[in-house]
């Protein structure tokens, strides 16, 4: 795709004039700046006391204006350390659920003919439409009578049961582009269909395995509405609702309401910085399949 | 048993058109427990769920918390009664006031920045990393960034409309019944714009640059080039970009407008949704005490709500558009 683009880019490069090179630049920037600015703007504030960011919102914290009070105040008064790691521990579950429960969905359904293939596929992929909430009455009368209320156990399920059609849907896509020869080679060896799927099929889509992942995570970890319904305990916080508690506490501490979203923000952007190539390739491929 | 299974290969091969590839023929336990656990799982947390949603919504609840049949009942109250058909219709409008924002700025935006990025501008990658930074926050943390922005307190928006000379139109937004929808509606927009921007800078990037030489071979410029070739060839991803709109509209709205606004959707229910209303009616609200059977039934038409969608998308638009294959 790299290519292709940079084909195009040189030609287009060549075609236009400058003045549309120029305008073109002012709208992307323009709005690239109107995108960021009010995340720099949180994160810069975070920095500063009460003075600075009330008579200098603008400005870049300075010596006198400069402050890690906020940050002090949400590391003692919240419980962010019990917040993030119940964030990590549901969000990091949920990907291994999905990608391996729907990986091993999508290779029986790429990989082998029987009745109920096709309907059984359609059924899988329903819920790209249908959003999982709608059924949340029943999920809490369901976590109820389970006894997982209050648990990350509950939140666990309910977003492996939300993120697998998409993950179902684009792997199922993806391993049917797969090559046959490479997997009748491994049953010539006598190869167990597990085996097959685990030592062959899975090293082959390790790529798209990593683009469903990043693709499903940022749901689960931004999630409010599941937190809120199902685990909404101090023990099972999780960070998006002990943000949004918090600042509901806190509303009059403007340093620590800065400090505790930047808290929420910083990681997101930090792996955002580490995976985005891999996260637009997978938009993008999944558009142009999609 | 294998001379079947090779009787059965044979006539599954012969049964396919000879592009697509052959698969290999069924039976056996391994795909069972290949496929088991995923509708498993999938069943008992999605499917489920959504059918015992729609049963709820067809009984009424007693005081002894025993339940009996309603029929309709629920529906008609909801669509009905006074007190609750005030709600739900607003609701229910202010959604589509959503839905409509959305589709004119969020989605020509997105447009817009997909067909400059297609140009393949210098740091065209850069800009488009920064334009989705927003799209991967928290619904929650990004409402409540706008929130201070906004607020009267800290001035930000007003030294900023006063450094371009127009102070005068600032006011507190959020907090006004006229414009706190609008607002939460942009606030939303900025948010998202990244997701139609990507799908539609990929249905751009997947069209063939013969097909684009072809045209300025026949002389046209560029704008000509946008209006007649490529803008035809992505309509079947706008259309996908549409639906996805409308679906997001009656799930996402919830996170922002409970952050900013309330479960009563201030100021006095101007920013009320159906997810709000559903969680309310759920759960209970001040003197309101909570409601199974009438959550289930403001679920249930939400359901139906994005089935009429869906339906209308897949006959109307989809089967009219020609999909352009590589």
């Amino acid at each position: 795709m790299t290519n292709i683009a940079s084909t195009g880019r040189a030609r287009a490069g060549r075609a236009r004039g400058l003045s549309t090179k120029a305008a073109v630049h002012t709208v992307l920037l323009g709005y690239t700046i109107i995108a960021i600015f009010p995340v720099i703007l949180v994160i810069l504030n975070s920095f500063k006391n009460r003075r600075g960011i009330f008579s200098d919102p603008l400005g870049l914290p300075r010596g006198e204006t400069f402050s890690m009070e906020g940050y002090a105040t949400v590391l003692t008064q919240g419980d962010f350390a019990t917040y993030f790691a119940n964030s990590i521990i549901v969000t990091v579950s949920a990907l291994f659920l999905i990608l391996l429960l729907g990986a091993m969905a999508a290779h029986a359904l790429a990989e082998y003919r029987f009745r109920l293939n096709t309907l059984l596929g359609i059924y899988l992929i329903l819920g790209i439409m249908v959003p999982i909430r709608l059924g949340t009455v029943a999920i809490l009368e369901l976590m109820v009578d389970l006894n997982l209320v209050n648990t990350l156990l509950a939140l666990i399920l309910v977003y492996t049961a939300q993120g697998l059609p998409v993950a179902v849907f684009i792997l199922t896509e993806f391993m049917r582009t797969l090559s046959r020869d490479i997997k009748d080679c491994a049953r010539v060896d006598g190869l167990s269909e597990y085996r097959i799927f685990f030592e062959v099929v899975v090293p082959l889509i390790r790529p798209v395995l990593a683009t469903v992942a990043v693709f499903s995570m940022i749901p689960i970890w931004n999630d409010l509405w599941f937190p809120l319904i199902l685990a909404s305990g101090d023990a099972t916080k999780t960070v998006t609702l002990g943000v949004q508690q918090f600042i509901g506490q806190y509303t009059v501490n403007w340093s620590a309401v800065l400090a505790s979203l930047s808290i929420a923000i910083l990681p997101v952007l930090g792996l955002y910085a580490l995976f985005s190539r891999q996260l637009i390739a997978g938009i993008t491929s999944g558009a142009v399949k999609g | 048993m294998s001379e079947a299974t090779t009787e059965q290969e044979k006539t599954a091969r012969e049964a396919k058109p000879p592009k697509r590839r052959k698969r290999r023929v069924g039976g056996g336990w391994h795909i069972f427990v290949f496929i088991a656990p995923a509708v498993l799982i999938y069943t008992i947390f999605s499917i489920y769920p959504l059918v015992e949603s729609l049963r709820l919504s067809l009984f009424d609840g007693l005081d002894d918390g025993s339940a009996v049949w309603n029929g309709l009942g629920n529906y008609v109250t909801l669509l009905f009664n006074p007190t609750w058909a005030t709600q739900f219709w607003n609701a229910l409008w202010n959604n589509l006031i959503l839905f409509f924002i959305h589709m004119v700025v969020q989605n020509p935006i997105g447009l817009l920045l997909a067909a400059l990025l297609s140009l393949a501008p210098r740091f065209g990658s850069t800009y488009r990393t920064l334009i989705f930074i927003p799209t991967l926050l928290s619904v929650v943390v990004v409402g409540f960034i706008w929130e201070l922005i906004l607020s009267p307190l800290w001035g930000v928006s007003e030294t900023l409309l006063g450094a371009v000379g127009l102070a005068w139109l600032y006011q507190p937004w959020l907090g006004l019944e006229s414009t706190a929808l609008t607002t939460v509606s942009l606030i939303s927009v900025w948010q998202y714009v990244g997701i139609p921007m990507m799908l539609i800078y990929a249905a751009l990037l997947s069209i063939p640059d013969e097909l684009i030489d072809a045209a300025r071979v026949d002389g046209l410029n560029g704008w000509w080039i946008f209006w007649k070739v490529k803008l035809p060839l992505i309509l079947p991803t706008l259309g996908i970009v549409a639906i996805l709109t409308y679906i997001g509209n009656f799930t996402a709205s919830f996170d922002l407008i409970y952050s900013i606004q309330g479960a009563l959707g201030a100021p006095n229910y101007s920013t009320d949704v159906m997810g709000t209303l559903l969680f309310r009616t759920f759960f209970g609200q001040q003197l309101q005490i909570g409601d199974i059977h009438m959550g289930a039934t403001i679920a249930s038409m939400m359901f139906f709500i994005i089935l009429i969608g869906v339906t209308i998308y897949l006959v109307l638009v989809q089967r009219r558009l020609q999909r352009y294959e590589m």
